[in-house]
């Protein structure tokens, strides 16, 4: 496995930039995933990384070795793409040894090595077909296959399981989680579903716009987003935000709301405008009978949508949208629309943001 | 994606350019620098071969007090307005009739774009021997009674012409027919439904939904019938041999006698440039619109 | 061929206005459409359509089967009351084609020999112009590229005279490699617009995934690609075929007394005879002459089709 280095990157395409002025160090053995929404730049990215898209400025080290200018074949690299790029013409045993057969490598470890590979990825039994014959799982693990069959000390997934539906993609996933494991390698992966980030990362680099929003473990991402795009985007359903302020003493007031956070989730005290973040598992419907200790908010049932393991109910406080879980399906079904309900929010757990800016306070 | 271009190896940078070679030799050599050195011709003397005489545009002078040449240009316009209508006509006609669902429809494609199969040759003897007159359709037609029925437009002096445009409809008509088809093909279904909706004759969403939608396919085939006209020369040997007399002259066969039989490179080199005008003026266009769209 | 949405029933003529509410653009059914007389009109169209494009076929066929008393008695359109095949016969192998008189088929044999390499070369060369151009794209090569596609439009007389310079002092003018060459430089143009469509339409993945495996542009190209495109090889080989075998002028021009082609020997034959003119010898050589190109249509139709579309949509 090896390490990557980026320094200040600058991609433009067509003239127009891309990625602007990025730093990113990848450890050795990492699972970094590149998560972001459409056109944000993650594919580019992991596409100058592997050579195939050149940079305006800024250096690429692989290894510890400058390859800004090198072939991608040169790059020790592997990559998995969305479409598979499996060659169809060939079957899936000429597909993984195509490349260790250009680098001149002898018909026998060529043949022990695609067998071992095979082996992890139960592909054996498919050696002989051609991509047509196969299944879209299928064909995504022998795309995996041709990547790990360079033994590849880094790993570029460009969104590898976008094109399967969700049983296979959650298999799948799980997979390559275990592959990580077993194998060790550095693998940098990119993809707009955060599910498939927060399980497979043991890093997240969020971005947007070209621009790396926060980086961080997925807990810490999920925890304490850097800003209101990252806390907006991880976290299905996703966080609610109330529009309020914040006084002198730290109380956070929004129409139907009120709130003492607690100290560790913001910087510093002092009177501003300020926006409230809070996750849905962060909010409790209150019982009728029962107290609470900080002062309950009030707000009235907009909406019930059942997900099978929970509920989500979305309230409806002065102005904002709130969504809360419910786990007990008997609760749940004696809730109607309009009707009226209490609830508290652990104030421990919530996020504020800056209003214009959207950054953490 | 962005294109490939790796910076510090040799080999991916040269090969393309290297395979790229003979299509460079023959855009640039070939077509820019033969024509180019056609130009230079048309403003030389020269007779049977070139010479190095300039002599400005002499020979575009002489060119335009020949009778010959301006017969042949009249030719080719009435020939070009007459064909254009008639494979447009005749092709769309085809196009949406087929288009209607209805039973046969590949016999009938077949039948309609045969002809495209044959040469222009083959074409214009087949149509030589039909309107021959006497042994031909008008000979039959007599034949059945229309005793007073004539069709001698192959010997006629203004009709010749229109004999060849006969013929090359019946060749081309099929080509624009498919082409139109494809086009129809590519309509949204949807739009149908909402004029149903709207409760539009279908006549009227032919013309004034559907036919505004395929003004790139009509673009095409107008650029293709157009370049067709100016080519015309096969069928113009074969079936009138430029006659009677010179009555179905077309510019290219003047310019081919001119080079070949009457030694006259310089003159023939000059109704060549003016033969390629048009074409430029209207291909030009068509190359705006590209680079516009690969700039994108 | 697969059509979504409606079908549309074309409403009564204008000119009669329907005693009911207008028809309008009806829903797709299955078969069982209504016969209104706007539909008797598309059928009577159609069919008298289908009259005048096969007529001349048909003439060609019965003339070429009868003996010229028949022909001399008129009657263009009757069938043949005795039979012959004579005229085939005549016109395959004792018509005089020029000086010799051993009928068209040193024309097919000449058409042969120019048609396969005309259509080889081409192919090869337009694929691995396709290819750079859908791939690799050097700088410059997409104008040079506009310009080959411009010079597909220009009548071949601007190029003409120059060319047969230039071949006269290489010394190869008149000769089979002068007809080859002069066909791939105007074959080119299709040959490459082809295939540079049909590579736009394959995922530029594929092709990283061969440059990751460290595959260069000769090896992507042979092992990669070119194993990939028989759709577009096929359609590419009827159109090049068609059109080198139904050419006139260049093989006219270029070929040499001893390579004419057919069609150049069939144009000859019928208009520089002197004497009576054997209409039905006449058309035999004819049917001779455009068999390749119409036998190789009617067992391709569909590839034949998907060609003039795969040439005709421009990028």
């Amino acid at each position: 496995m090896a390490n990557v280095t980026l320094r200040s990157l600058n991609i433009a395409l067509g003239g127009k930039p891309i990625i602007r002025d990025l730093d990113l160090h990848v450890e050795p053995g990492e699972f970094l995933v590149l998560l972001g929404p459409s056109g944000c730049g993650k594919s580019t990215l992991l596409h100058s990384i592997a050579g195939l898209v050149d940079t305006a400025s800024g250096a690429i080290e692989i290894g510890g070795r400058d390859m800004t200018g090198a072939d991608p074949s040169e790059r020790g690299i592997g990559m998995v793409f969305q479409s598979y790029a499996l060659y169809p013409t060939m079957t899936v045993e000429d597909n993984m040894s195509f490349g260790l057969r250009i680098a001149g490598m002898p018909k026998a470890e060529i043949r022990r090595r695609v067998r071992e590979t095979a082996g992890m990825l139960q592909l054996d039994a498919l050696l002989a077909r051609k991509p047509g014959q196969l299944s879209g799982g299928q064909r995504q693990r022998v795309a995996i296959g041709r990547a790990l069959v360079r033994q590849a000390r880094v790993l570029l997934f460009d969104e590898p399981l976008s094109n399967l539906d969700a049983k296979l993609r959650a298999e799948l996933r799980r997979e390559l989680k275990l592959l990580h494991h077993r194998l060790g390698s550095t693998m940098i992966y990119v993809t707009h579903d955060q599910v498939e980030a927060m399980t497979l990362a043991s890093r997240i680099v969020v971005m947007r716009g070209g621009e790396v929003q926060q980086t961080g473990s997925p807990l810490e991402v999920y925890e304490r987003p850097a800003n209101r795009f990252v806390a907006g985007f991880l976290g299905a359903p996703a966080m609610g935000f109330v529009e309020g302020a914040l006084d002198a003493a730290g109380v956070f007031r929004a129409e139907g709301l009120l709130l003492r956070p607690a100290p560790g989730c913001m910087m510093d005290v002092a009177a501003r405008p300020a926006l409230l973040g809070v996750r849905a598992e962060h909010v409790r419907l209150l019982g009728a009978g029962e107290a609470d200790a900080a002062a309950p908010m009030h707000g009235t049932v907009a909406l019930v949508e059942p997900m099978g393991s929970h509920q989500v109910v979305w309230i409806r406080c002065g102005g904002a949208s709130l969504a809360a879980l419910v786990h007990d399906p008997a609760a749940a079904a004696a809730l109607a629309p309009g009707q009226p309900l209490r609830f508290a929010i652990d104030a421990a757990r919530v996020s504020l943001f800056d209003p214009a800016s959207g950054a953490r306070l | 994606m962005a294109t490939l271009r790796p910076r510090s190896r040799l080999a991916p940078w040269l090969a393309p350019r290297i395979a790229l070679l003979p299509m460079a030799l023959v855009a640039l050599a070939g077509y820019v620098g033969a024509a180019g050195w056609t130009l230079w011709i048309s403003l030389t003397g020269s007779r049977t071969f070139p010479s190095g005489a300039f002599i400005g545009l002499a020979q575009y002078q002489r060119l335009f007090d020949n009778e010959r040449w301006m017969l042949s240009l009249h030719n080719l316009a009435v020939y070009g307005v007459l064909f254009v209508l008639a494979c447009v006509l005749i092709g769309s006609l085809l196009a949406v009739c087929i288009d209607q669902d209805v039973r046969g429809e590949g016999a009938l494609r077949t039948v309609f774009l045969y002809p495209y199969a044959m040469s222009f040759v083959a074409t214009g003897l087949v149509w030589q021997w039909l309107l021959t007159p006497g042994d031909g359709i008008d000979g039959a037609v007599r034949a059945l009674g229309f005793t007073q029925f004539r069709m001698d437009w192959i010997v006629s002096q203004d009709k010749a012409i229109v004999a060849v445009v006969l013929a090359t409809v019946w060749q081309a008509s099929g080509l624009v027919m498919a082409l139109v088809l494809a086009g129809l093909r590519g309509i949204d279904g949807e739009i149908w439904k909402a004029a149903r909706l709207d409760g539009i004759p279908a006549w009227r969403v032919y013309l004034q939904i559907v036919a505004p939608m395929l003004w790139p396919t009509f673009a095409t085939v107008l650029l293709l019938l157009a370049t067709a006209v100016a080519k015309l020369y096969d069928a113009v040997v074969a079936m009138t041999q430029g006659g009677p007399g010179i009555a179905s002259e077309v510019p290219a066969k003047f310019i081919m006698d001119h080079l070949f039989l009457r030694s006259n490179v310089g003159l023939a080199s000059a109704g060549a440039v003016v033969l390629l005008l048009p074409v430029l003026a209207l291909l030009a266009p068509y190359a705006y619109a590209r680079s516009r769209r690969g700039a994108a | 061929m697969n059509r979504p949405g409606a079908a549309r029933e074309l409403p009564l003529a204008g000119a009669h206005p329907p005693p009911r509410a207008p028809a309008v653009a009806g829903p797709l059914r299955t078969r069982r459409r209504r016969w209104n007389p706007a539909r008797i009109g598309v059928y009577a169209f159609l069919l008298g359509a289908a009259l005048f494009f096969l007529l001349p076929l048909y003439v060609m066929i019965v003339t070429s089967l009868k003996p010229m008393d028949e022909i001399r008695q008129g009657g263009i359109f009757a069938l043949p009351h005795a039979l012959t095949f004579e005229p085939w016969r005549q016109a395959w192998s004792g018509v005089c084609t020029g000086a010799a008189c051993e009928g068209i088929r040193s024309g097919f044999r000449n058409s042969v020999a120019i048609a396969i390499p005309s259509t080889i070369l081409p192919i090869l060369l337009g694929a691995i112009n396709g290819y750079a151009l859908s791939f690799w794209r050097p700088r410059g090569a997409e104008l040079l590229f506009g310009i080959l596609l411009a010079g597909a439009f220009v009548p071949v007389q601007v190029m003409i005279y120059p060319l047969v310079r230039v071949l006269a002092l290489a010394g190869i003018f008149g000769s089979l490699p002068a007809i080859v060459l002069v066909h791939v430089v105007f074959g080119l143009p299709l040959m490459t617009l082809l295939f540079r469509n049909y590579y736009r339409n394959v995922p530029q993945e594929l092709f990283h995934a061969a440059r990751i495996d460290g595959g260069g542009f000769w090896r992507i190209f042979f092992q990669v690609m070119l194993p990939m495109s028989l759709p577009i090889v096929v359609v590419a080989a009827i159109m090049q075929v068609t059109g080198v075998w139904n050419d006139y002028i260049l093989g006219l021009v270029f070929a040499g007394r001893d390579n004419l082609p057919m069609t150049v020997q069939l144009n000859n034959v019928i208009n520089t005879t002197t004497g009576t003119r054997l209409y039905n010898v006449n058309m035999a050589a004819t049917i001779l002459t455009a068999l390749l190109p119409l036998a190789l249509y009617f067992v391709s139709g569909r590839w034949f089709v998907r060609g003039i579309a795969a040439g005709a949509v421009k990028g």
